[in-house]
């Protein structure tokens, strides 16, 4: 594979993040920041992301052990969660968040646990394709 | 390094000292990046009580602060409130929640922005303008401050005449209270040795502050003195002096809340134990911005009137009655381009002719919406809006009626004050009136005090007041003596309090737009703190100020507890207000009223009284009353005088 069709491929794997509503333009933000100071800023960022949001869900999923619910003590890790979420452009993620949140609201325990999993699930698709795609910046760097 | 006369240099926004809070790493890092990507000196930190420490050891080395607002050692509002005690850094908050009351939240608790995360450049590529902003007050500060002494001494006094020739002077009391703040950040020479940072050693920190807020709050904060502050929080180590200080801080910060808060909707607690309140209160008129802009006298009077006429009426009647009397000069003249306002100002029209046709037609009471009207209408409320009073005013003037003034006046001079020269009482009569007129839902007049009839019956006040030192040219000492007279049953004291009562009208004002979020204690409460705060300006204001203020105050006084009987102001507003009848008389009083002012506006030309009522009678077409306002102000740069009349009309 030349250089081109690489480019090309991770220009489409860049696409597919969007078109698929993985990512938003807060991702392009992120690009846009990565400059010789910070040539890995976008991946330092994610990865930071990754790290610190771990122990955050790890807590989450602790509290929603018990009952009953702490809906308080929920919604605030989920905003705090909600912020990081949208500092990356992570779009699916947030959206999970959001309905979290709504859920913690309405005081509904079923709810927050449910979205609970299926923001567990977005946020670990997310992880995957974004590793894939790191991988491939990373190798199309090396070609350069 | 930015220094304020540095940061309006070229390349100023470069090297603002940012210092970002967020207990989020990966947001700290990307806001991190931003910033310096901004070309701005970052320092990151992840802990609230460490974003205290920082400032605490090295108070001139930030510029602007940006902090989370949920974290989890410290509330992000507590931060902002413990760094507005410190210092009068501007604090932005950002937080992914951006549901309208904690925006509102931040906001009232002084930030000077929100940013909903995700935080984009762009808006942090403006966050520079905070920081000139606070400058720019800050300067102008410092240049007042040199003659004035400080802010609670009654040295204010003394600048008022010297206020007048500043163009920008209507911001002069923000800036002023800022002025202890503006050494820190505005002269790199002085950054060591601020008067803030040296007297107090103790650390207020986050418990600390919150003992003293509630001893504060036990006492209200118009009566919180520092020696009963000191044994109310009964700690150890403390001294009066440590608390003295803070007290004063905690006041400079509230003062410096309220101009945003008031802004939203009049909290309470701005108008509470701010001496500068009715400066805050035109800053809050427009927003940050405008004062700011005002301040540093780069605001074009376009793009003032713009942001007014952007403010709804409401905004605008408040901004203006609370407005000093020197600072509305200078807004007067930032407006001076009548026809900016003129679309405005036709609404207001509409607005203003349909509640005279109501008058007439149903002399019963107003409803408190139209009280809310006619407040605007009224035109010495608004002097800032000059469009504004000038339709006011005319149709005002249509509506004259001899008659009930007639009786208006007789009741003065019979009942009260016999003493009083028949023109004086003439004057007061008609502010009575419009006071009791205003009066809203003909409420009881004596046991309710009702915040709108207060706000009103203030402002009507100050306007007679003026009208009546320039229409009659009678000496001020004359004018005072005749205040004096109608209060004669009250207290030195009272006299005093009534003066600062002029600035009473700022609360009132509020209270009047935004009726819901005040009750009649927080009103009872602003009053209080309003008369501490007035006294450095009824000082300014010089006599005609001081006059107002004495008739402001019978009826403050009277409002705020009936119980002085001889107060004869009274009798009229009361009366007034309550006879459906009596309105269309009161109108014609107001307008009467009015054309005094007006008059009065013209009074250093024409001294005559007497041409007044020929002019008043006849309709004033805005434009007339306009030119002639604005004449007046150009005009006024010179003579003291003129300034007085238009305080009289905040």
């Amino acid at each position: 594979m030349d250089r081109n069709q690489m480019n090309r491929q991770l220009a489409n794997m860049r696409k597919a993040l969007f078109d698929q509503g993985y990512l938003d333009e807060q991702f392009v933000q992120l690009e846009e920041l990565q400059d010789d100071a910070n040539p890995n800023f976008v991946e330092e960022v994610v990865t930071l992301f990754y790290r610190d949001s771990a122990r955050l869900i790890q807590t989450m999923d602790q509290t929603l052990e018990r009952n009953p619910l702490d809906f308080a003590k929920l919604d605030n890790n989920m905003h705090q969660f909600t912020g990081s979420c949208s500092s990356i452009g992570a779009k699916k993620v947030k959206h999970e968040c959001s309905q979290f949140r709504e859920y913690c609201r309405q005081r509904n325990g079923e709810g927050c646990r449910r979205t609970f999993q299926q923001m567990k699930k977005e946020y670990a698709i997310l992880k995957k394709k974004l590793e894939v795609y790191f991988q491939y910046v990373r190798q199309v760097a090396l070609l350069k | 390094m930015s220094t304020p006369n540095s940061s309006v240099s070229d390349q100023f926004p470069a090297g603002l000292r940012v210092l970002v809070v967020d207990d989020d790493p990966t947001c700290l890092r990307i806001l991190d990046k931003m910033l310096r990507n901004c070309l701005y000196e970052v320092t990151k930190c992840n802990r609230a009580e460490v974003a205290l420490t920082l400032l605490r050891e090295n108070r001139n080395g930030y510029d602007v602060v940006i902090s989370d607002v949920h974290m989890p050692d410290m509330d992000g509002f507590k931060l902002l409130e413990q760094v507005g005690l410190l210092m009068d850094l501007p604090v932005i908050m950002m937080s992914a929640d951006d549901s309208q009351n904690i925006v509102m939240k931040g906001v009232t608790h002084g930030a000077c922005d929100y940013l909903i995360k995700p935080v984009r450049m762009e808006a942090l590529k403006n966050i520079w303008q905070h920081v000139v902003r606070k400058k720019k007050k800050e300067w102008k500060d410092t240049k007042d401050v040199e003659q004035s002494g400080s802010v609670e001494d009654g040295d204010r006094q003394l600048k008022a005449s010297e206020d007048v020739d500043y163009s920008s002077s209507a911001n002069e009391g923000n800036w002023k209270s800022s002025k202890k703040r503006k050494d820190e950040d505005d002269d790199p020479d002085e950054r060591d040795d601020t008067s803030t940072l040296k007297k107090p050693r103790v650390v207020w920190s986050v418990e600390l502050h919150q003992q003293f807020v509630a001893a504060v709050n036990q006492l209200g904060i118009d009566k919180a003195v520092p020696k009963k502050i000191l044994e109310l929080m009964n700690v150890p180590g403390l001294t009066r002096e440590n608390v003295a200080s803070h007290l004063q801080k905690y006041r400079l910060y509230l003062r410096r809340l309220s101009g945003v808060s008031q802004h939203q909707g009049g909290l309470n607690n701005s108008f509470m134990g701010l001496s500068d309140t009715a400066f805050e209160s035109m800053a809050s008129l427009n927003g940050l911005d405008l004062q700011a802009l005002a301040a540093s006298g780069q605001l074009p009077s376009q793009s003032l009137a713009t942001l007014q006429a952007a403010a709804l009426g409401r905004s605008m009647n408040k901004s203006a009655i609370s407005m000093p009397v020197l600072e509305q000069r200078n807004i007067f003249s930032f407006e001076a381009p009548p026809k900016i306002r003129l679309g405005e100002g036709t609404q207001q029209l509409s607005n203003n002719s349909k509640q005279i046709s109501l008058l007439h037609g149903i002399p019963t009471n107003m409803e408190p919406k139209q009280l809310a009207n006619m407040r605007c209408g009224q035109p010495f409320a608004n002097m800032n809006v000059g469009s504004q009073v000038t339709q006011s005013s005319s149709h005002l003037m249509q509506m004259n009626q001899p008659q009930g003034r007639g009786q208006l006046l007789s009741d003065t001079n019979g009942s009260q004050v016999p003493k009083m020269h028949p023109s004086m009482i003439q004057n007061l009569s008609p502010n009575a009136i419009s006071g009791g007129f205003l009066n809203p839902k003909g409420l009881d007049r004596s046991a309710v005090h009702n915040p709108f009839s207060h706000a009103s019956s203030l402002v009507d006040f100050t306007m007679n007041q003026n009208t009546e030192l320039p229409g009659n040219g009678f000496p001020l000492i004359s004018n005072s003596r005749m205040s004096t007279l109608a209060l004669k049953g009250m207290q030195q004291q009272e006299i005093n309090s009534e003066l600062k009562g002029s600035r009473g009208f700022v609360p009132g004002n509020d209270l009047f737009n935004e009726p819901h979020h005040q009750n009649p204690d927080d009103w009872g409460k602003n009053g209080i703190s309003m008369f501490d705060v007035s006294q450095h300006y009824a000082l300014h204001k010089t006599m005609g100020g001081s006059h107002a203020g004495l008739a402001q105050q019978c009826f403050s006084s009277n409002h705020k507890s009936g119980q002085h009987p001889d107060a004869p102001n009274n009798k009229l507003v009361f009366p007034a207000g309550e006879g459906g009848q009596n309105n269309t008389s009161n109108m014609g009083h107001l307008n009467q009223f009015l054309a005094e002012n007006t008059m009065r506006i013209k009074a250093e030309r024409l001294p005559d009284s007497g041409c007044q009522d020929n002019l008043f009678s006849e309709q004033f077409g805005q434009e007339d009353l306009m030119s002639a306002l604005l004449k007046q102000q150009h005009d006024d740069t010179g003579p003291v005088d003129n300034d007085f009349g238009f305080d009289g009309y905040p």
